[in-house]
């Protein structure tokens, strides 16, 4: 069962004079995993971190299931509580406890009752084997447990999409497979999932379509068997060579 | 010289410039005679200049009346105390003489260790002495001109008999600056979140708040309390004109202090890294919630340190509530002064701020020393 969920339509960014997305057309469909790749600066944050409201787009439209959400008039709130994002940077809170971090959203934004809401934290805490870190501050914890914690604190708000921007890389390459971990488990469970990766081989595994970026737009879109194993363009297999160079594959 | 170091040709890196030379990091020492010598100068002044002050501020309380026995006890106490300096000069004397001893037996690493302590020891014993003439002349000062100087200032009988009335009017400034404090904290975050204020509906409010802060951090905090202690009730403004001139001051000290408050609230919220708010705000959080959760607790831990500077400057700035006639303790000892021509009570009153003054240093220093550590253990 795959339906349209997130229809991105010929949108452009750009940050004063410097243009960041050129008319980019993509889409996701339900539990489907997309990946972003590209070299950096090639728009794959930013087409994020527009789809969540963080940033505004300067031309064209994202609809998410048939509604859209750019333009004036839509209440961001709304948006972000169904869509969540995990960042490069965890970016937890460091003066909340990993507890608090995880039950700030839904106590505050959905109202929840907080023994509900730290109820099915130490649940979520619990399938990714940190529960007893729930007192913990993030800064007495690893990146991986950090960024861990920080895919939870998203999954708290019942998301229908996940975006996860980078989020292995900044992390000691030791700490990668436990993150990627959960991920992989969220798209067994039939999470819908846009990531920007370069974890290639992850990227490979676990995707229903990967997406190359190239200077702020798609450049070639495909199965992930396709795009890896036979690229059509030349960027991408400019892209894919260097990577396999740096032996990061 | 047929070692490696003629291989190094003048157009090698390493040049081969130190062809031919010797390691050489000095002889046999000598001992530091002329640096014992002066520090043998300045020890005796030091002494000699103690003992003369020390004799005179004895006999300035003995004819002023104050009983003989503790006087001369706390004189031979002092003049005791003034000659531990010469502890060091000596320990540098022996030094200098194994200095010499081991120059004799050839030993020079001996020789450099005793020359370190002889030199240690001298200027152990330069450092103190200075010291030491310092507060002699700060104690020639206090019985200048027949000790006029410190009976202006230290009056001892007049400062015990006007003190329950500085110490009461003291109680005006405390009452102020405490009012003041809890006021300065609301205000101040309310104008740092003004200067927050989201969007084009917000600027308005963006450029009100700061104009309020540098209208107010530009005007001298004595004019402020002098406009509106004295100015409001002129006006006639209802409500208003019926505070009385206390309510005036603290509120003239909160728009003062508010103004500077602001801006240290606004630069602990802008040390918050974006990243926590994009955070915040992608979890659906809004503006209001992302300051009240996320940035401004964080901010504020920053803050704490300066802040409290601040608190302390507002202490001392009660002090010029005298200006519009407040009796705060300023005041009171300026009534007392102009009474018995005598400026000691002024001086009660500048005791009292340090009193409260200097715990609170102590305690900012701590935390900052605390911080900066917790930085450095985290990097």
């Amino acid at each position: 069962m795959s339906s349209l969920f997130i229809e991105i339509n010929d949108i452009s960014k750009s940050y004063g004079e410097q243009p960041v997305i050129k008319h980019l057309t993509m889409s996701v469909d339900q539990h489907q995993v997309v990946s972003l790749i590209g070299p950096s600066g090639s728009g794959k944050s930013t087409l994020l971190r527009c789809i969540n409201g963080l940033e505004s787009i300067d031309q064209g439209e994202i609809r998410v299931h048939g509604d859209r959400i750019t333009g004036p008039g839509v209440d961001v709130n709304a948006l972000r509580r169904d869509i969540g994002i995990v960042f490069q940077g965890y970016n937890l809170f460091p003066h909340m406890s990993v507890l608090e971090n995880v039950t700030l959203a839904p106590i505050r934004v959905l109202k929840q009752p907080r023994e509900e809401a730290e109820e099915k934290a130490m649940a979520l805490l619990k399938r990714i084997g940190l529960v007893h870190k729930a007192r913990e501050y993030p800064d007495r914890m690893s990146g991986g447990q950090q960024q861990r914690v920080a895919i939870v604190r998203a999954l708290a708000m019942d998301p229908l999409v996940l975006l996860l921007d980078e989020i292995t890389s900044a992390l000691d390459p030791e700490l990668v497979s436990e993150v990627l971990n959960i991920v992989r488990q969220l798209a067994d469970e039939g999470m819908t999932m846009l990531l920007a990766t370069h974890e290639m081989g992850f990227a490979r595994e676990v995707s229903s379509k990967v997406c190359f970026l190239y200077d702020g737009a798609v450049y070639e879109e495909g199965l992930p068997e396709q795009i890896f194993g036979d690229p059509q363009r030349d960027r991408t297999r400019a892209f894919l060579r260097s990577i396999h160079e740096a032996k990061r594959i | 010289m047929s070692n490696d170091a003629t291989d190094r040709g003048p157009d090698t890196i390493s040049g081969g410039f130190a062809m031919g030379r010797r390691f050489n990091i000095g002889g046999m020492p000598a001992a530091p005679t002329a640096l014992w010598l002066l520090a043998l100068l300045l020890v005796l002044a030091a002494v000699a200049s103690s003992w003369q002050t020390i004799s005179a501020g004895r006999a300035a309380l003995r004819a002023a009346g104050v009983p003989g026995g503790p006087v001369d006890a706390a004189a031979v106490l002092l003049g005791l105390l003034s000659v531990i300096v010469v502890l060091p000069l000596w320990r540098g004397y022996r030094r200098c003489g194994e200095v010499r001893r081991a120059a004799a037996a050839q030993d020079i690493v001996a020789a450099r260790t005793a020359r370190a302590a002889a030199r240690d020891a001298a200027w152990i014993a330069i450092g103190s002495a200075f010291a030491q003439l310092i507060m002699v002349l700060g104690g020639q000062f206090l019985l200048a001109n027949d000790q006029t100087v410190s009976k202006t200032f230290f009056l001892v009988p007049l400062m015990f008999k006007t003190f329950p009335l500085v110490l009461k009017a003291f109680w005006v400034n405390i009452k102020i600056f405490l009012m003041a404090e809890v006021l300065v904290l609301i205000w101040g975050l309310i104008v740092a979140l003004a200067t927050f204020a989201p969007g084009i509906a917000g600027r308005p409010l963006r450029i009100m708040a700061t104009i309020y802060i540098d209208v107010f951090r530009a005007i001298p905090a004595v004019l402020v309390i002098y406009l509106v202690g004295f100015g409001i009730p002129l006006t006639g403004v209802p409500i208003l004109k019926d505070l009385s001139l206390t309510a005036f001051v603290v509120i003239a000290l909160t728009l003062t202090v508010g103004a500077y408050v602001a801006e240290i609230y606004r630069a602990g919220i802008l040390s918050i890294h974006w990243s926590q708010t994009a955070a915040a705000r992608s979890l659906g959080l809004s503006h209001m919630q992302t300051l009240r959760y996320v940035v401004v607790p964080q901010g504020i831990r920053q803050i704490i340190p300066p802040l409290l500077n601040a608190f302390i400057a507002l202490q001392k700035d009660t002090a010029l509530v005298s200006v519009v006639g407040v009796i705060d303790s300023f005041n009171q000892s300026m009534l007392i002064a102009s009474n018995y021509y005598n400026l000691s009570a002024v001086t009660t009153v500048a005791i009292l701020f340090i009193i409260i003054s200097i715990p609170q240093t102590r305690f900012v220093e701590r935390m900052m020393r605390r911080d900066r550590e917790r930085i450095r253990a985290q990097g």
